[in-house]
């Protein structure tokens, strides 16, 4: 069931053509994407915003239940998101597939009223929203970078994640004026983000088409065993080495909002702040940086963020102080966040085959995910022996062997294997 | 399928955003309508008396042990505690922030301290000169989205304020432990105005610690005590005991002896998360909720016998405001 798109995506081979580095490259597609994203990014952020405090207040619950519903929350993604692409691959579905975990996440709106107190029946509905999120993000990503000329992915991709984040960025705000406007009541902010889920996915059921593949070839299902061979490709095999790197030198958001707010021993009531000033910076950023990628090549632009976060780590112990040092530390993250988030996707997209492509994406986005969880764990026990100061200062000398080990991975290469 | 024109699409896409917009408006004016009706304001007195303490739709309030009249303040407090004409009070400053409020015998404000994260539990020491609070901060946690605790204290004749305990020094069976892991909740004060008790949690074990205020050091006396809460009389201390030491198995109230440290489980078979309140040295109060959620306040007996019992229904975080308990009306 496809609907016609409402304009040509540029999907044309683009060899012989004269590179064409102006925003018009980014096709409808993508902007439809970025719209999908955006409302549903509003609708769960809604969410996670007063989740806490209908947890915690509403429900009374203690912190060791938030913390097992929490640990399902994050939990479920990883392997879901492997499944998601795989199947979306194999039954050539990506729009499907990432419809029916856009859906996922809006039904579970609605289970959030219907779970009622039941610490079991919010576990399963929070469990069934990571389950949608782990379900849509491959799919998505592979239908950005099919609807894109591979010379404009960074743009495409920073078009995409400043549009989601813009999403990100409005969703507490507009649960904060539901909560408002309905005295307090919670199930309103859950009913307003389940409207707004179902019309994320009444825009991605209009305006976002799936990718005809104009081969004459009948469509071969893919087979697992094919998905594994995946990693025998080197550029492949490359990539997800240094993505997994990488996500190993990084420690988790948490980490650095808290030696942030230890050392400037800012007020607690700030503290939520320091979050919305590095989405902002990203949000700033996303697109800048996408097509500064296209412009001088994704590798360098992506190690560009990796430096401005070894910087951003040195400021948590370095000489600066005050309000400069909170904000250049923010903006250094979220430019970490600009330059690296949309930029390994726009890499990851050539390097893979079409009819593997969701799949790929997600392989790469689970292998960085579980060494960011790996790297949390370490980052506390470093903190544990070492104190603070001298963990943050291995954590910015393992993003600078991260680096140095993505440069011989990915840059060395480029020019047989990458494209710039 | 493919017939749909760009037009129509976005006719559907208009149309889906306006019911789904009326949807969502519709809702929140019923939500509005719902609002509960402001509490009357009645004249309510923290002064000692046969009177129990508690907090009734998110409102102070008092109910007389002989009549069982509750009388309900304006005051809106989530937790509430009081003793010796000294009341503590957290409130909503926002939708989003708290506070705490030391009241006076006759609910005046006395000092209002901007508490971050979500309130959870509050005392006042007999004397009515400590305050202390316990908070549920997030993002606080290095293992993303959990939640932390923190805990102050408030010497309300010095005005001292000791915002945090984390800076205090923590000996774990007598060895010095220092992590980024440490929450504490749970004060109870002891007699004598700057010992307290408290629980400690630090890689994934829960103590019960003695702290000392002015010397600014915590130390371990047993494990698996949770939400301490001192008796009278200074010998035992009612906590909830996780079930096989294991807090998502549930809790189950206790009385810990502090001479034999032995544990006396109480007659209540729920799983009880609260800190539990001393009414006299032979019963406790705590807030139990049924499966609606709403909160009920019961007694039991602090020796492990007898049955518990509804004390107030639909209400919370009890405090008995006198020295007289309220044995009678339970027996009557």
């Amino acid at each position: 069931m496809y609907l016609s798109t409402i304009s040509r995506p540029t999907t044309e081979p683009t060899e012989g053509q004269p590179r064409r580095r102006r925003l018009i490259a980014i096709s409808a597609n993508v902007f439809a994407l970025g719209a999908v994203s955006l409302v549903t990014d509003i609708s769960s952020e809604m969410v996670s915003a007063v989740l806490p405090l209908y947890l915690v207040l509403g429900l009374q619950l203690s912190p060791m239940a938030y913390g097992v519903i929490d640990g399902v929350y994050t939990g479920a993604t990883a392997v879901l998101r492997l499944v998601g692409g795989y199947l979306a691959d194999r039954f050539r579905g990506r729009k499907v597939m990432a419809g029916i975990g856009y859906g996922i996440s809006a039904v579970a709106k609605l289970g959030l009223l219907a779970a009622g107190r039941s610490v079991t029946g919010i576990g399963l509905v929070i469990a069934a929203d990571r389950m949608g999120k782990g379900l849509r993000t491959a799919p998505r990503d592979a239908l950005i970078t099919l609807s894109t000329p591979p010379e404009a992915l960074g743009r495409a991709f920073g078009v995409h994640r400043m549009m989601d984040s813009f999403g990100a960025f409005l969703g507490p705000l507009v649960a904060l004026g539901v909560l408002a406007a309905a005295g307090g009541s919670y199930d309103a902010v859950f009913v307003t983000s389940f409207c707004v889920a179902v019309l994320g996915v009444v825009l991605l059921v209009l305006f976002v088409r799936d990718r005809h593949d104009p081969g004459p070839s009948p469509v071969r299902a893919v087979r697992p065993r094919e998905a594994l061979t995946l990693l025998h490709t080197r550029p492949v095999r490359r990539l997800a080495l240094a993505a997994c790197l990488l996500g190993l030198a990084t420690i988790g958001d948490g980490f650095v909002f808290l030696l942030l707010q230890r050392r400037e021993e800012l007020s607690i009531v700030w503290f939520p702040l320091l979050a919305v000033g590095t989405s902002l910076a990203y949000l700033l950023l996303a697109a800048p940086m996408g097509a500064l990628a296209d412009l001088v090549g994704r590798v360098r632009v992506l190690i560009g963020g990796y430096t401005a976060l070894v910087l951003a780590y040195l400021l948590l112990f370095g000489p600066l102080g005050g309000w400069p040092m909170l904000v250049l530390t923010l903006g250094l993250y979220g430019l970490f966040y600009a330059a690296t988030d949309g930029v390994l996707m726009a890499l990851a997209g050539p390097v893979l085959p079409e009819r593997l492509r969701t799949t790929g994406i997600a392989l790469i986005q689970t292998g960085q995910a579980l060494a960011y969880l790996v790297s949390s764990v370490l980052f506390g026990a470093a903190w544990q022996v070492w104190g603070p100061a001298v963990a943050s200062r291995i954590a910015a000398a393992a993003v600078v062997l991260a680096i140095i080990a993505t440069v011989f991975l990915l840059l060395r290469p480029a020019a047989e294997e990458l494209p710039a | 399928m493919t017939a749909l024109s760009t037009r129509g699409r976005i006719v559907i896409a208009a149309l889906a955003t306006v019911v789904l917009a009326a949807g969502a408006v519709g809702y929140i004016r019923i939500a509005a309508a719902k609002e509960p009706v402001p509490v009357a304001s009645s004249h309510v007195t923290l002064s000692p008396g046969p009177r129990l303490l508690v907090s009734t739709g998110r409102h102070l309030a008092v109910i007389d042990s002989g009549t069982g009249v509750r009388t309900v303040s304006a005051l809106e407090c989530v937790r509430v505690y009081a003793a010796a004409g000294t009341g503590s009070c957290l409130r909503p400053q926002s939708p989003w922030a708290y506070e705490l409020v030391v009241l006076d015998a006759d609910l005046r404000e006395q000092r209002v301290i901007p508490l971050p994260g979500l309130p959870n539990r509050t005392r006042v020491s007999a004397s009515g000169r400590m305050v202390a609070w316990t908070t549920f901060v997030g993002g606080d946690s290095y293992n993303s989205g959990g939640f932390s605790t923190r805990t102050g204290i408030l010497d309300t004749r010095t005005g001292a304020l000791t915002s945090t305990l984390e800076g205090f020094a923590v000996t774990i069976d007598g060895r010095p432990h220092r992590a980024a892991d440490v929450n504490f909740w749970g004060v109870t004060f002891t007699a004598d105005d700057n010992r307290f008790y408290a629980t400690l949690a630090t890689g994934g074990k829960r103590y019960l610690v003695e702290g000392d205020l002015a010397a600014r050091t915590l130390r371990t006396l047993t494990e698996n005590v949770e939400c301490p809460s001192l008796s009278p009389d200074g010998t035992r201390i009612a906590f909830k005991h996780a079930v096989d030491g294991d807090p998502t198995k549930g809790w189950r109230l206790s009385v810990l002896d502090l001479a034999s440290m032995r544990v006396t489980p109480l007659a209540e078979p729920a799983s009880v998360d609260d800190q539990p309140a001393w009414l006299d040295d032979a019963t406790i109060a705590y807030t139990l909720r049924g499966s609606s959620g709403d909160p009920n306040v019961f007694s039991v007996p602090a020796d492990g016998s007898g049955a518990p019992t509804l004390l107030a229904a639909d209400a919370e975080s009890p405090a008995t405001l006198s020295p007289t308990p309220l044995q009678d009306r339970r027996n009557s």
